[in-house]
């Protein structure tokens, strides 16, 4: 609680964190039932949730997802591996953080996914760009934050094991790597999401397969309730995900 | 070199920055000393006057601009683990290890067999009083436990010296004074030559066997008091005549340095740390 408002009760605040998805559905049943909204603009939601039912008791979802699946774990395995690599290796030297912290951040404000169309120039319709892409977008907050993570190590902390004979090796090991961990840990967190969103958009974009790209072409055959039910899928899936590597960023760090 | 003593420091100085630079700054002026086997040799000075930069070139932390220091005869060229062992002014225990682990991976750092560190780490938690706090993480300790952890660490390295910079300067001055006591019982029992840097004059009297006083910056040693009282020192060798007239001996010392410092301060800009 902050700024000594009133305490908020619990059961209060997840009523109306249910209350909220309830009133939308409402409101979305309402207007295809009742306002007249065209079926042709937005389904009614008992047909996007027999599609739903459908899509799932068919298992028709698994081709798509495990090429998305793949084109996000290829990704994210190139990104993390480089960034974790390159930023170790930058954070060595405080000439080489002072040289490419800024650059870094300054590429990362950019919006990369306007990189698709030369990435499907050079990489072609199919997963291989998707994975350039994501991995590209990915790598930087992992650079950033594994720069971040050892660069600003306890100077004590590595004296005092110099002072005790730690090796180069047992340096890095009992030292610089648990002490940066959980900075980095947070960076291959965001560097996870950012590569979902990146890939998932730019199979939307442009692309042959994965469930971007099944949602745009359910989109472009008008069909609908199809389109939602797919929709809520990705939903689904991305928090399934994320609360997956959330919970593995937590079980990492250590009090 | 006669075989009591344990460290001979000879004409060491050292300045950090170019000369020349806006940042250069003399910060030991051409020191020499000898710190005789299982002497507890305390240094004092003004703040900057380059006692702690002296204690890390002891250690092999850092190498001086001129002069040589020499351990047991040989010349101190880096940090010397199995001869060595280090007390910091913040505790520098690893947080994401308990405080055994963190006893235990000092030992594993300067090379001690597996088998023999369970049993070592023991005893060296036990001396200062924290076994039973042996799995707590240095977080969930009191600032006095921490360098308590500390000092088992440096014990379980079983080395000869022991140096120990301002070890309880962030303390409040009753858990400075307890772990005073148990520190002066502690080194009667293993007889370690140890070199404790130190702000308090009470401390410094309490502690040592000699007080080395430090000038001014660059530092240098102006004058060397003997304390001649045995180990373990019982607390009530504070409130004794002796005691007193040495603290105010070391005062009068001690004024017109601090007073230099600081008029000089007045004069320049702050100028960087010993280390780090």
């Amino acid at each position: 609680m902050s700024g000594g408002a009133k305490p908020v009760s619990r059961a209060a605040v997840i009523a109306v964190q249910i209350a909220v998805p309830v009133v939308l559905v409402a409101l979305w049943y309402l207007a295809t039932t009742r306002w007249g909204v065209s079926r042709i603009l937005l389904p009614n939601p008992v047909a996007a949730l027999q599609a739903l039912i459908h899509v799932l008791a068919t298992g028709a979802f698994l081709g798509d997802l495990r090429v998305t699946l793949f084109e996000l774990a290829v990704a994210f395995a190139i990104s993390a591996t480089s960034g974790g690599i390159g930023g170790y290796f930058i954070s060595r030297s405080t000439w080489r953080i002072r040289v490419f912290e800024p650059l870094l951040s300054a590429i990362y404000s950019v919006p990369l996914i306007l990189f698709l169309p030369l990435y499907v120039l050079w990489f072609g319709l199919g997963p291989a760009s998707k994975i350039a892409l994501g991995a590209s977008i990915s790598f930087f907050p992992v650079v950033l934050n594994t720069v971040a993570g050892f660069g600003h190590v306890d100077r004590t902390l590595v004296t005092a094991a110099r002072a005790m004979g730690a090796s180069d090796v047992q340096l890095f090991r009992f030292v610089l790597l648990p002490a940066a961990f959980p900075v980095i840990l947070a960076g291959m967190r965001l560097g996870f999401t950012v590569a979902l969103l990146s890939i998932i958009g730019s199979e939307a974009l442009a692309s042959l397969a994965g469930l971007g790209h099944h949602i745009v072409e359910l989109s472009e055959n008008m069909e609908m309730p199809g389109m939602f039910a797919y929709i809520a899928f990705v939903v689904a899936i991305a928090a399934i995900l994320n609360l997956v590597v959330s919970t593995l960023e937590a079980r990492g760090r250590r009090p | 070199m006669t075989i009591d003593t344990a460290i001979r420091i000879s004409e060491v100085s050292h300045s950090f920055g170019e000369e020349g630079e806006a940042r250069h700054v003399r910060a030991l002026l051409d020191t020499s000393f000898d710190i005789a086997r299982g002497e507890l040799l305390c240094l004092i000075g003004p703040s900057g006057c380059g006692k702690s930069t002296l204690l890390n070139i002891v250690g092999g932390l850092l190498a001086p601009t001129t002069g040589r220091v020499d351990v047991f005869g040989k010349q101190v060229a880096g940090p010397m683990p199995r001869d060595i062992a280090f007390v910091f002014q913040e505790s520098a225990l690893f947080p994401w290890n308990t405080v055994r682990e963190n006893v235990d991976l000092a030992m594993r750092f300067q090379g001690v067999a597996k088998a023999e560190r369970a049993a070592r780490a023991a005893r060296a938690l036990t001396a200062v009083g924290l076994a039973e706090f042996a799995d707590h993480f240095p977080g969930q300790l009191s600032g006095g436990m921490r360098q308590r952890a500390a000092l088992a660490r440096a014990l379980s390295l079983q080395t000869d010296i022991l140096l120990m910079d301002e070890p309880f300067g962030a303390l409040d001055e009753q858990t400075r004074m307890i772990l005073g006591e148990d520190l002066s019982v502690l080194l009667a029992q293993t007889r370690k030559t140890i070199v404790f840097v130190t702000h308090s004059l009470g401390e410094a009297v309490f502690l040592a066997d000699r007080v080395a006083v430090f000038s001014a910056r660059p530092g240098t040693i102006k004058k060397v008091i003997a304390v001649d009282e045995p180990h373990p020192r019982k607390p009530d060798f504070v409130t004794s005549q002796k005691f007193t007239s040495l603290r105010n001996e070391l005062y009068a010392l001690l004024h017109d340095e601090i007073r230099k410092t600081m008029s000089a301060e007045r004069a320049r800009p702050p100028t960087p740390g010993a280390l780090s």
